[in-house]
């Protein structure tokens, strides 16, 4: 005798309403994948590309607390906002985030990168520059290939200095996908 | 022992069995939950890292939940029947509630199977007497895997004599305090709840 999908669902969604989660997470269908989403009770803290949900799940419980679950409901307002993202109907994502858990110059950068505007680009320099490390290009990267919450802070926005796309954690195809939806790069003609 | 003596680390720092580092075993069993007093601890050791080097990973309540799930529902389906999917919900709920805390635990299965009947008979006490609580052997497995199902259309009362006389195996005496009745009472409950089974059979 099993559970079925009901008694499943009801579990999960009391757990969550009920406050007594670390961690709610689910996953999310978007144009560029399957993306999996994790959300505290301060906010969002990790959208992870190509999940491998198990692993997900330990490294969320490392990093917030064994009370990891997956849930719909929690996730739903980024659903939401990531589909308005993909549809061109949203330039700006409005979700806390929680980022308690990321080193300061980390913390720093990241908020530097939340404020790049849709539809432009900067480069690795610039944000080191304004977070008062002018020479800690390469670190901004690292702290780039890091970003816990890839597509809602834009760190598909950062580029080298010579224009070229560089490098993506989800890979350079997908972050030429969103520099196009956001109309930052011309499509090619020939796609 | 030597502080210098780390016997339980091997060549590449991966926990080795800590049996004999301190004359004890390298795992305490402390039975269902975490026993949160400090254990052993070696001298100048940090505070808490033999603790941490000992730990048994709990692993993310999802994995848990994903793992035992079939096996609660079973259960509860043994012992209230149709009221399964309250207790199921009240059972996860309560062992979320005490998983933040936990540390290591022996065994993850006994431990919600535990909690699980814990609630089955917190459910029988709501129902049938306000002061006893059934606290059936955390062994007791059931005689007849299938009585809870089959007793599924019994009067509560009789139902819940059959169940834990023929699925647990208890005495009249304890059903009957379980059910805030006499030994009698409890006799009377299980007989003709089983008679109407037999008539319901033929």
């Amino acid at each position: 005798m099993t559970v079925s999908p009901t008694l499943d669902a009801r579990f999960r969604e009391a757990a969550a309403a009920a406050g007594l989660l670390d961690v709610a997470y689910d996953l999310a269908e978007t144009p560029i994948g399957t993306l999996l989403v994790a959300t505290t009770d301060r906010g969002l803290c990790r959208i992870s590309y190509d999940p491998q949900p198990e692993r997900e799940a330990e490294a969320l419980a490392e990093t917030f607390g064994l009370r990891v679950l997956r849930a719909a409901k929690p996730i739903d307002p980024v659903r939401r906002q990531l589909d308005e993202y993909f549809e061109g109907t949203r330039t700006e994502f409005e979700l806390p985030i929680d980022l308690r858990h990321q080193a300061p110059f980390s913390r720093a950068v990241l908020d530097r990168l939340a404020r790049v505007p849709y539809g432009h680009v900067t480069t690795y320099g610039a944000l080191a520059a304004e977070a008062h490390r002018p020479r800690a290009a390469r670190a901004v990267g690292t702290v780039m290939n890091r970003n816990p919450v890839p597509i809602v802070l834009p760190c598909h926005r950062v580029v080298g200095a010579n224009g070229s796309l560089t490098g993506y954690g989800g890979g350079l195809e997908r972050k030429e996908i969103l520099l196009k939806l956001e109309g930052a790069i011309q499509p090619q003609l020939d796609m | 022992m030597s502080r210098f003596d780390l016997p339980f680390l091997g060549a590449n720092g991966v926990r080795q069995s800590l049996a004999g580092a301190d004359g004890t075993s390298g795992h305490r069993h402390v039975g269902e939950y975490f026993d949160p007093r400090p254990g052993p601890r070696l001298a100048g050791a940090a505070p808490g890292a033999l603790e941490k080097m000992m730990a048994v990973r709990v692993p993310p309540f999802e994995s848990f939940y994903e793992e035992h799930r079939d096996a609660v529902f079973r259960e509860l389906r043994r012992l209230v029947g149709n009221e399964a999917e309250d207790a199921y919900q009240e059972t996860f709920l309560r062992a979320l509630r005490a998983y933040g805390k936990l540390r290591h635990t022996d065994n993850l299965r006994a431990w919600v199977l535990t909690i699980a009947r814990r609630v089955a008979a917190d459910h029988y006490r709501r129902r049938e007497a306000p002061t006893v609580v059934v606290e059936p052997e955390t062994d007791s497995r059931p005689a007849y895997a299938e009585i809870g199902e089959l007793a599924d259309g019994l009067p509560r009362k009789e139902r819940a004599a059959v169940v834990l006389r023929y699925g647990y195996d208890m005495s009249y005496a304890a059903i009957g305090a379980a059910l805030g009745s006499s030994e009698d009472a409890a006799r009377q409950a299980a007989s003709s709840g089983v008679r109407r089974l037999r008539r319901r059979m033929q």
